[in-house]
C-alpha cells in the first residue's frame, strides 16, 4: 500500500515535447479525426459532408498559420531539432510543408465538386486527404529514418484508399490495388534498407548517423551501402522514378482525377524531401557512392518518362508518363548534391505541384460524369466549346514543357544551371533533349484542343460546368504558374533561404 | 549466436518475399509474402538493437508490426472490393488499366 502511494505521489519524468514543431501536423490530423467523428455522431448526412469540407479547409489553413510561425522562429533563432531529435524545424521543412498544404487546398476545393458530380461524396475522402497530408508534412521535418517510414506509411494507407474511393468504377479499385502491392513492396524494400543502414551505424537518426559517419572510417561498408541502395529504391518507388515507374501510369489513370491532382505534386514534393535529407544530408559523406546511382536514375527517368509518352492516346496516362520525367529532372538537382542542386530541386517541386495540378483539374473537369473520357480525341475541338478550359490547359502544358515566362522554365533552367555549374555536362545534355521530346507530347494534347471538329458531332463541343470552387482552385494554380514565371526571384530566395537553414540545422545539430 | 547468423535468416526470409509477390498470382498470397518482407526486417532490426544494446531496433520493431496491420486491413479491404466487383482475386484477372 505505502508503495503504491508512493508510486502515485512520485513526480512522472514526462519528455518535453516541443508542440510548435509538429503543431501543422496535429491541426491536420486533428481536422481529419473531427471530420470522422463528425460523421459518426450526425445524423444529417448533407449537412455533414458540407461541415466536412469546410472543417478541412479550415484545417489546411490552421496549418498554414503554424507553418508560418514556424518560418519566423526559424528565421529568426535559427533551425532547431525537437522531440529527442525525431523532427527538425529548419527552413526545408517549411518550404516542402507550404508545398504539401498548397497542394492539399487546391486538392480539397477541385474534390468538392467532383465528389458530387460522381455521387461520392462521402467526409471519409476529406479525413483520409487530411491524413495524407499530415504524413506528407511529417516527411518533410523527419529527422529520424524511423520517422521517415512512419510519414511514408501514413501519407500512402490513406492514399491507397483514396486511390481506390471510387466505389463503382473497377479501374479505380484496380488503379487501388496495383498502388497498395506496389507501395507496400517498395515500403517493405525501404524498410529493409533501413534495418541495414540502423546497422551499419548503430543509429537511426540522421543527425547522429552523419555524425558517426564523420568520426568514423568503416572497413566493411558493405551492409551500409546496400542499405542505401535499397532505401533508394524504396523512395524511388514513392516518386516514380525510373525504373520503378510501372504503377505510376495506371494508379494515374485510373485513380479518381483529384486525387491524382493531388498526389501527384505533394507525393513528390514530400519524398523528394526525405531523399534530399537523407542523402545530400546525412549521407553527404558518401556522395561518391550514391552520385551514380541517381545519376542513372535520372537519366532513366528522363528517358523513359518522355520517350514512353509520345506513344501513349490516353491524356492522364500522358501526364503519368511525364511525371516521370519531371522526377527526373527534380533528381538532377538531387545528383548536384550541393546547395545550388537543393534550392533548385526544391524550386521545381513547387512549380510541378502546381503544374501537375492545374493540369489534371482541367482534366478532372472536362472528364465529365464518370470520369471516363480521358482519351486524346475527347479533347478534339475543346478550344472551340470551352476556350477558357482549353487555354488553361494550354497554359499548365506549357510550363511543363518549360515555355519561358512560366513556372516550368526556371525550375529546369535552375535545375539545368546547378548540374552545369557542377560540372554535369552530361546529365544537362539528357536533360534538355528529354524536354524537347516531352514538348511533342504536349504539343499534341494542345494541337487536339485547337484543331477543328472534323467528324459529326464532337463530344467536346458539349458545355461542362465548372463549379465555383474549382474555378477558385484552377485561378490560384495559373496565377501561381505565372508568378513563379514572371516573379521568380521571390520562390527562389525562399528555397535558397530554406536549404541554407537545412544546411545550418545538420552543423547545429551535430 | 553470431549476429550474421540473425542476418542470414532476415535475408532469406526476405528473399521468399520478394520470390512470393513476383511469382504468386494470387493477391492474399502476394500480400502474405509481403507480410514475409516485414518479418525479416523485423528480424534484422532486433538483432541490430541487441548487437549495438540500444532499444532503438526493437522499438522500431513495434513500429513495423502495427503499420503492418494498418496495411493489411487497407490492403483486404481494396481486394474485397474487387472481389465484390470481378468475383475474382486473381491478378491475371484485373487488367483493364494497361497501354
Amino acid at each position: 500500500m505505502t508503495v503504491l502511494a508512493q508510486a502515485l505521489d512520485a513526480a512522472v519524468d514526462t519528455p518535453r515535447v516541443d508542440w510548435l514543431a509538429i503543431a501543422p501536423e496535429t491541426v491536420l490530423f486533428g481536422a481529419a479525426v473531427a471530420i470522422v467523428l463528425g460523421r459518426a455522431l450526425a445524423r444529417r448526412r448533407p449537412l455533414v459532408d458540407e461541415a466536412s469540407f469546410l472543417t478541412a479547409l479550415v484545417g489546411v489553413v490552421a496549418a498554414g498559420v503554424f507553418t508560418f510561425v514556424q518560418w519566423v522562429v526559424v528565421d529568426g533563432d535559427g533551425p532547431y531539432q525537437a522531440i529527442a531529435g525525431m523532427v527538425a524545424v529548419d527552413g526545408f521543412a517549411v518550404f516542402v510543408r507550404t508545398v504539401v498544404l498548397i497542394a492539399t487546398f487546391l486538392g480539397l476545393l477541385l474534390s468538392a465538386g467532383y465528389l458530387r458530380r460522381e455521387g461520392l461524396e462521402a467526409p471519409e475522402y476529406h479525413a483520409l486527404m487530411l491524413c495524407s497530408a499530415t504524413g506528407m508534412m511529417l516527411m518533410a521535418s523527419a529527422n529520424d529514418l524511423i520517422v521517415v517510414f512512419l510519414a511514408l506509411e501514413i501519407l500512402s494507407i490513406a492514399l491507397y484508399v483514396l486511390v481506390a474511393f471510387d466505389r463503382r468504377r473497377v479501374t479505380s479499385q484496380e488503379a487501388g490495388l496495383k498502388y497498395f502491392l506496389l507501395g507496400s513492396f517498395s515500403s517493405a524494400v525501404l524498410l529493409y534498407g533501413i534495418a541495414l543502414v540502423y546497422g551499419g551505424t548503430g543509429t537511426t537518426n540522421l543527425t547522429r548517423i552523419a555524425r558517426f559517419l564523420a568520426g568514423t572510417t568503416l572497413l566493411e561498408e558493405g551492409v551500409l551501402l546496400t542499405g542505401l541502395v535499397l532505401m533508394l529504391v524504396g523512395l524511388g518507388f514513392k516518386v516514380a522514378a525510373a525504373p520503378f515507374h510501372m504503377w505510376a501510369p495506371d494508379v494515374y489513370q485510373g485513380s479518381p482525377t483529384p486525387v491524382v491532382s493531388f498526389m501527384g505534386g505533394a507525393t513528390k514534393a514530400a519524398a523528394f524531401a526525405a531523399i534530399l535529407r537523407v542523402y545530400a544530408g546525412a549521407f553527404e559523406l558518401y556522395r561518391v557512392d550514391w552520385r551514380p546511382a541517381v545519376w542513372a536514375l535520372a537519366v532513366l527517368s528522363l528517358v523513359v518518362g518522355s520517350v514512353a509518352a509520345l506513344v501513349q492516346t490516353d491524356v492522364k496516362r500522358m501526364l503519368a508518363y511525364s511525371s516521370v520525367a519531371h522526377a527526373g529532372y527534380v533528381l538532377i538537382g538531387v545528383q548536384v548534391g550541393n546547395e545550388a542542386g537543393t534550392t533548385a530541386a526544391l524550386y521545381y517541386v513547387m512549380a510541378y505541384t502546381l503544374m501537375v495540378f492545374g493540369a489534371f483539374a482541367v482534366v478532372t473537369v472536362v472528364g465529365r460524369r464518370g470520369d471516363r473520357r480521358h482519351e486524346l480525341a475527347d479533347y478534339r475541338g475543346l478550344a472551340g466549346a470551352q476556350p477558357v478550359l482549353a487555354a488553361l490547359l494550354t497554359l499548365f502544358l506549357l510550363a511543363q514543357a518549360g515555355v519561358p515566362l512560366t513556372g516550368g522554365f526556371v525550375a529546369k533552367l535552375s535545375v539545368f544551371d546547378a548540374a552545369v555549374d557542377a560540372g554535369q555536362y552530361w546529365l544537362a545534355l539528357v536533360g534538355m533533349l528529354a524536354a524537347a521530346v516531352s514538348a511533342f507530347v504536349y504539343l499534341r494534347i494542345v494541337l487536339a484542343m485547337y484543331a477543328p471538329e472534323d467528324d459529326g458531332p464532337a463530344v467536346a463541343a458539349r458545355p461542362v460546368r465548372v463549379d465555383l470552387a474549382a474555378a477558385v482552385a484552377l485561378a490560384i494554380a495559373a496565377a501561381g504558374v505565372l508568378f513563379l514565371g514572371l516573379l521568380p526571384d521571390v520562390v527562389l530566395d525562399f528555397a535558397r533561404d530554406a536549404t541554407q537553414l537545412l544546411a545550418a540545422g545538420g552543423r547545429a545539430g551535430a | 549466436m553470431l549476429l550474421n547468423q540473425f542476418l542470414l535468416l532476415g535475408a532469406v526470409l526476405f528473399g521468399t518475399g520478394v520470390y512470393g509477390v513476383l511469382t504468386r498470382r494470387h493477391t492474399v498470397l502476394v500480400l502474405m509474402s509481403i507480410e514475409l518482407m516485414l518479418a525479416a526486417v523485423n528480424i534484422n532490426l532486433v538483432a541490430f538493437g541487441a548487437f549495438s544494446g540500444s532499444v532503438a531496433g526493437q522499438v522500431f520493431a513495434l513500429f513495423v508490426l502495427t503499420i503492418a496491420a494498418a496495411e493489411v486491413g487497407v490492403g483486404l479491404a481494396i481486394v474485397l472490393l474487387i472481389f465484390r466487383n470481378l468475383h475474382s482475386s486473381d491478378l491475371d484477372d484485373v487488367d483493364v488499366l494497361k497501354g
